[in-house]
């Protein structure tokens, strides 16, 4: 049984917009041979398993199309791990 | 069916450009240097009397001035006798959208609302979608945000991470994109198949937008000390925040004030390699935008730049990342104030002007912008460190950009370095030399070179003849 994300879950997709190939001239080496590529989340529009080719509606209510990659995907960034270099600035003794 | 290649996107980007934003810069166009700049500013049709008036209706503007007394007086501390101006900061982090860019996006947005557009389109990874999607919030216009965030490992800048979060907290549509100048084509896909508005940072609206700024600095600082300030600091990038506040300490009639911007040096990294990427500690306010800017406004996604940062610049100051990471720990530890390091790279600058000012004079800072996770100059650090970057204490001097982040061991090392203007102003020359052959260069090109130059023509012809 694989398993099966429902219609109306948020999740988030991603779709190469350019080849290789097609990308801008002049780009340097490492980044030419990248595709280029969009993320963006948006509400599942129909049952779909991870990685399957769906459609969502964004927050606006505009479609977009792309592959399912991530479900309910939440916000991870954070303050980081202490960066004890810092500690001793205007520290009054 | 249109054709959607790369190719034939940027080559429909007139027609696209004129369809989303209802400027027809071909009024204004003189020849491919010179346009009616000042005309192009008067006919938006906004007084400064009628953006204070529309940026008061979405939270905007009048927002407070500090007087830094800790931090000048540590300043005046190692400072030489009779030194040490008094610093300022003017605390745009309290705009609704946490930045002075609420100031560039509450015209766009007013503007769009009255033409009938549905929504707005911005292409930033900066502050200012934030306040793109927030204005738009509060004018029920939909809004699309299109950002370069990740590198091909799906590695993201943890600065724009957080203003992802905060475009959709505000309601947004964010695209999210891998690293590359392709962000342009995106854009005007983007506002071809949607019909927005193009909340461009570089159109007369955006930089209208940020003469109050110019306006309120003069204002507070005559209420409260009876004189002009003696240099503002601006934080450079673009060129719009430089712009907009000069025209407005202008407009204020504070001609006499030093017109001073900084950028962080990122001297060395490449601002389209996958690889380099990630190994900027800073996303915006440094030299990979402040230096191409500044020496050619004309590369944006209008066919007129409206930010032209060289007319108005007295002096260009460039910090090291570290300078800037020591002076936003000090702002929360001696002022209580915890703001986002790119605000406060001007700052950085501040310090180091303050010094060699002397005691009755006065340095404005005039922007602070939020911070968080994501945008904390802790997290910047730690990221660096994550991604190979050496962090550690020492002398400044010792900063490489993408190698060694050096956090100064005290105050008295922020020291900055002064740019070389006029090779500032030879590289425009030459940009407008590439554009437009000098032997066709007729009298109204050169006097635009020269005001956009801040220069006479007498300079104009002698440094054309040098290049």
């Amino acid at each position: 049984m694989m398993n099966v994300i429902p219609k109306g879950t948020w999740v988030e997709i991603e779709r190469v917009l350019l080849q290789p190939g097609d990308r801008a001239p002049n780009l340097p080496e490492e980044t030419r041979i990248c595709p280029y590529v969009l993320r963006i989340s948006g509400f599942l529009q129909e049952d779909a398993e991870l990685g399957a080719q769906v459609t969502v509606h964004s927050l606006i209510g505009h479609a977009h199309q792309g592959a399912l990659k991530v479900v309910n995907p939440g916000y991870s960034h954070s303050f980081g791990t202490t960066v004890p270099e810092l500690l001793h600035i205007g520290v009054r003794p | 069916m249109k054709d959607m290649s790369y190719q034939a996107v940027m080559g429909r980007r007139n027609e696209i450009m004129k369809a989303s934003l209802g400027i027809d810069f071909t009024d204004y166009i003189q020849s491919p240097i010179a346009f009616d700049y000042e005309r192009m500013m008067r006919e938006t049709g906004y007084a400064l009397e009628d953006i204070v008036r529309i940026q008061a209706e979405t939270k905007v503007g009048n927002t407070p001035l500090f007087e830094l007394t800790n931090l000048t007086e540590a300043v005046r501390a190692f400072a030489g006798p009779g030194k040490g101006a008094r610093i300022l900061v003017k605390d745009e982090a309290a705009n609704a959208g946490g930045s002075f860019k609420a100031r560039r996006a509450a015209i766009s947005a007013f503007e769009a609302k009255k033409r009938g557009y549905a929504g707005l389109v911005a292409a930033t990874s900066g502050n200012y979608g934030a306040a793109v999607a927030s204005q738009a919030a509060m004018r029920g216009l939909k809004c699309i945000i299109v950002q370069e965030v990740f590198d091909s490992r799906g590695v993201g800048q943890p600065e724009i991470l957080e203003k992802s979060r905060a475009c959709e907290a505000y309601g947004a549509e964010v695209q999210r994109l891998s690293v590359g100048p392709e962000l342009f084509f995106q854009l005007l896909l983007t506002l071809e198949t949607t019909g927005f508005f193009n909340a461009s940072l570089y159109t007369p609206f955006g930089i209208k937008g940020v003469e109050t700024l110019g306006v309120e600095v003069a204002e507070q600082v005559r209420a409260r000390y009876g004189q002009d300030p003696d240099a503002v600091v601006i934080t450079h990038a673009g060129g719009g925040n430089l712009t907009g506040t000069a025209r407005g300490l202008i407009a204020a009639g504070s001609t006499g004030t030093r017109v001073v911007a900084c950028s962080v040096d990122l001297g060395g990294l490449h601002m389209a390699s996958d690889t380099d990427f990630n190994r900027k500690s800073f996303t915006t306010g440094h030299t990979g935008f402040g230096v191409p800017f500044a020496t050619w406004p004309d590369r944006v996604d209008v066919p007129r730049n409206a930010a032209r940062s060289l007319r108005y610049m007295d002096e260009y100051q460039l910090v090291t990342q570290g300078e800037v990471f020591y002076v936003t720990e000090l702002l929360a530890k001696l002022e209580g104030l915890e703001r986002g390091p790119a605000g406060n790279t001007s700052l950085t600058a501040a310090v180091t002007l303050a010094r060699a000012m002397d005691r009755d004079q006065i340095v404005v800072v005039q922007e602070t912008e939020y911070t968080g996770a994501g945008k904390h100059h802790n997290r910047q650090l730690s990221f660096a460190r994550e991604n190979g970057i050496e962090v550690r204490v020492g002398d400044p001097r010792e900063n490489v950009p993408g190698r060694v982040i050096v956090i100064p061991e005290r105050l008295e090392q922020v020291r900055g370095s002064v740019q070389d203007m006029d090779k500032l102003r030879l590289s425009y020359l030459r940009n407008a030399a590439k554009a437009h052959p000098i032997p066709l260069w007729s009298d109204a090109d050169r006097a635009f070179l020269a005001a956009d130059l801040k220069k006479d023509l007498d300079w104009v012809a002698q440094a054309a003849a040098t290049l």
